[in-house]
């Protein structure tokens, strides 16, 4: 457990019951400029999870249902890792959150867990916030004896993320797009290296839109079986609203119970980056109302 | 007041009419339209009953309400008697006096409408329940002593809430399961403010809760724990997890962004206070004009909300006739009074969008009625060429729900009927022992009422097992 763990957090802990309940920050990384880790106490999640699953998270009173995948746990500790972009008012405000603080709801695991390849070699992508949720993949292929490679990706060296966790999985290659940091270019031209020296039984692709349809328009032609995790926008999580509607292979699926994970090579991108678009603007006026709060000091900004 | 008033005089007295928020004022606010009785108003309708010593409304109502002995007592102003009298047959009174469709159940029977309105049983249900309310009157009778025995319910909505409240009361030790942040089920996510505001289901939350009810949210059963676990850990097991899986029409542009089903465009609102936005995080689309697709209360619920979220023209779209619609007559009423247009004998056959892939407009296709099917209803023929374009920028699909297989593909052993709701015998017993289940999860979707009645029905039966065992 980190020693950032403040004198309230310890009492409480000492207390034992209804911890369950009460998802206290831990702690609290700065994983890029706009990523961080929070390792949050949800002893249940953390028992039970496997990889691909997700939580859903609610702050507090008012705030948004958001989905999070759950990158790592720790059973002993009962926590789990979430690791959050911080683009929106909603994500601002949970990296805002310091070790010792609660954030109100935390329910799953949801979604169904990762397809797991049984041997061989697999290849690992992740782009961006996307190397958080390729981790717990990685780590389960790791743990069943498949080969692990993974290529991870960022605009420069600062906003590469989980680069040591995953090396204790296996061989990792580095991209960034500026050069400042390992291989100069996409994870895409990484990948295609990889896949023309050949043995790559299956592919693991997430991270941006554009990037899972990318890595899929590679792997297609090669035939190789490629999993990428869709995050549309969603409200329940169990399968309720609809609004994570996805179009696989022209059926309609609901990404928070059919999936997340689906067959890359039958996934509508196109239908998903549109929809992805549909708060555009309440998230951009949410933000810049929020913004304006913690200039004026009504609002407790990201503090570091 | 005379109390002993004569038949004759019963019958002239006329149905009094629920007070109501002014319809223009009301369709941009989401405070409750009905105003409720009166203590005057509720005696004066509670002298029209004629007192019938074969009461057919009480076989009308699903739960069995004392229907003539509640409204005795309101006639004769004693409204706490009328009180203990209700809560003693019915868990959620201040819930059903507001949503359940008096007009097919108690009051199509009473015998005041041969000849007239008949009695507003259901108003003076709402009256007695918020007297009791608001005087803190909560519990109907004493609990029984603590049996010791364990039940886990799943799902917070109607049938578990009664469920749960019964079991209580029978001495049962109760955890309540629910999957969203907050309890209620459909009464808090679906069903809006100006019908049944928030603060009734929470009151009747606490009350459980008092009663020695435990509630744990964010609990998914099926994924945080299965129904294995619950029945090792558990002496009986009710779900109640309901229809929460939306249906949506299969036709062309569906995936448009503005396309919503009632379930997600209801649930933003209401349960993530959307209409708050952006006091509340939650956004929802605004259109300026909005089609409901479908003629049932949700399809009202959503018309309505969206003329008060912003909407200058909301029109329901249904493809039958308004004799034929599921709704309750008071919505409908309602809807129309608040400005809702309704598009009678037309089916959607496509959504159509912009460049930008938002929607635009709706395409439906006319109508005639054909033959009576097996259930009686008319259905409805589709009349070629006759496509017509309804245009808005927000469609809302409310034709209905399923079962969600989120619980029950977790569990094999459990017996499902080819629609996927749970199958159980006449206790409300499952395949599995010692597991019951009821509402919308084994009727598909229904009332809240008719979830209420099954919970009642599986906690007596629960109870009966449990003593067996």
């Amino acid at each position: 457990m980190p020693s950032s763990q403040p004198k309230v957090l310890r009492w409480l802990l000492a207390r034992g019951a209804a911890l369950q309940f009460m998802h206290t920050v831990l702690s609290k990384r700065k994983l890029s400029p706009n990523v961080t880790r929070l390792d949050v106490l949800a002893e249940r999640i953390a028992a039970i999870r496997l990889p691909g699953q997700f939580v859903i998270v609610r702050r507090g009173d008012g705030a948004e249902r958001i989905p999070l995948t759950i990158a790592d746990s720790d059973e002993k500790a009962g926590s789990i890792t979430l690791v959050i972009q911080a683009v929106g008012k909603s994500t601002r405000e949970l990296v805002a959150l310091d070790p010792g603080e609660v954030i109100q709801d935390i329910s799953g695991p949801l979604g169904k867990p990762t397809e797991l390849a049984e041997a061989g070699h697999a290849l690992c992508i992740g782009g961006g916030v996307g190397t958080a949720v390729v981790h717990p993949i990685a780590q389960g292929l790791f743990r069943r004896g498949v080969r692990v490679t993974s290529v991870i990706g960022g605009r420069s060296k600062e906003w590469v993320i989980f680069e040591e966790e995953l090396r204790r999985l296996g061989e990792v290659v580095v991209c960034t797009d500026d050069g400042s940091y390992g291989r100069k270019g996409f994870v895409t031209d990484a990948a295609k290296d990889l896949f023309a020296a050949g043995g790559v039984n299956v592919v693991y692709a997430i991270g941006p839109v554009p990037m899972m349809r990318a890595v899929a328009g590679l792997t297609r032609p090669l035939g190789i079986h490629t999993i990428v995790s869709l995050n549309p926008v969603m409200v329940d999580g169990t399968g309720m609203c609809g609004g994570c509607r996805v179009s696989i292979g022209g059926e309609t699926k609901f990404a928070c119970v059919d999936g997340p994970e689906f067959d890359g090579h039958k996934v509508d991108f196109d239908l998903l980056w549109d929809r992805l678009g549909t708060y555009r603007k309440h998230e951009e006026h949410s933000l810049t109302r929020h913004e304006e709060a913690c200039r004026i000091g009504l609002q407790k900004p990201e503090g570091y | 007041m005379n109390f002993k008033t004569t038949a004759k005089e019963r019958l002239q007295i006329n149905r009094q009419r629920m007070p109501e928020q002014d319809p223009i004022a009301r369709a941009s606010n989401f405070q409750e339209v009905n105003l409720g009785f009166t203590e005057h108003l509720a005696m004066l309708e509670a002298r029209r009953c004629l007192q019938c010593r074969e009461a057919r409304c009480v076989a009308g109502c699903p739960v069995t309400v004392n229907i003539p002995h509640f409204i005795k007592c309101v006639s004769e102003g004693n409204f706490a008697a009328a009180a203990e009298s209700l809560l003693r047959d019915n868990a959620l009174p201040a819930v059903t006096g507001r949503v359940c469709p008096q007009e097919t159940q108690c009051e199509i029977e009473c015998v005041r409408g041969h000849k007239g309105a008949p009695v507003a049983i259901g108003y003076l249900e709402r009256f007695v329940a918020d007297w009791a309310r608001h005087s803190q009157i909560s519990t109907a009778g004493r609990r029984e002593p603590a049996t010791g025995r364990k039940i886990a319910v799943v799902g917070s909505g109607p049938a578990g809430l009664t469920a749960a409240g019964e079991l209580a009361h029978m001495g049962h030790e109760v955890t309540i399961y629910e999957a969203l942040h907050k309890p209620g089920g459909v009464l808090v996510y679906g069903i809006p403010e100006f019908r049944l505001p928030k603060k009734i289901v929470q009151d009747e939350v606490r009350r459980l809760q008092r009663g020695g009810v435990k509630i744990e949210c964010n609990v998914v059963i099926g994924r945080t724990y299965t129904l294995q676990e619950l029945r090792g850990r558990f002496d009986g097991i009710f779900i109640a997890n309901g229809a929460g899986l939306p249906v949506f029409m299969n036709v062309p542009g569906e995936h448009l962004k503005g396309v919503y089903s009632a379930n997600e465009y209801l649930t933003r609102v209401n349960l993530m206070e959307a209409y708050e936005f952006p006091r509340a995080d939650t956004p929802v689309l605004v259109g300026k004009r909005v089609a409901v697709v479908g003629g049932g209360n949700v399809a009202m619920d959503a018309a309505r909300t969206a003329k008060r979220v912003g909407a200058d023209k909301s029109v329901i779209v249904y493809r039958r006739t308004l004799q034929e619609m599921p709704a309750r007559a008071e919505e409908v009423s309602h809807a129309g009074h608040e400005g809702i247009a309704f598009e009678f004998l037309a089916a959607p056959v496509e959504a159509l969008g912009n460049k930008d892939r938002w929607v635009t407009g709706l395409k439906c296709q006319r109508m005639k009625l054909g033959e009576p099917d097996a259930s009686g209803r008319r259905g409805p023929v589709p009349i070629p060429g006759s496509e017509f374009v309804i245009e808005c920028e927000l469609v809302i699909v409310a034709i209905g729900s399923r079962a969600n297989p989120l619980l029950t593909s977790t569990c094999p052993d459990l017996k499902l009927d080819k629609r996927g709701n749970i199958v159980v015998d006449a206790n409300g017993m499952t395949s599995l022992p010692g597991v019951f289940a009821g509402g919308d999860i084994v009727r598909g979707a229904a009332t809240v009422i008719l979830a209420m009645g099954d919970g009642k029905r599986a906690a007596r039966a629960i109870d009966v097992y449990l003593k067996q065992g």
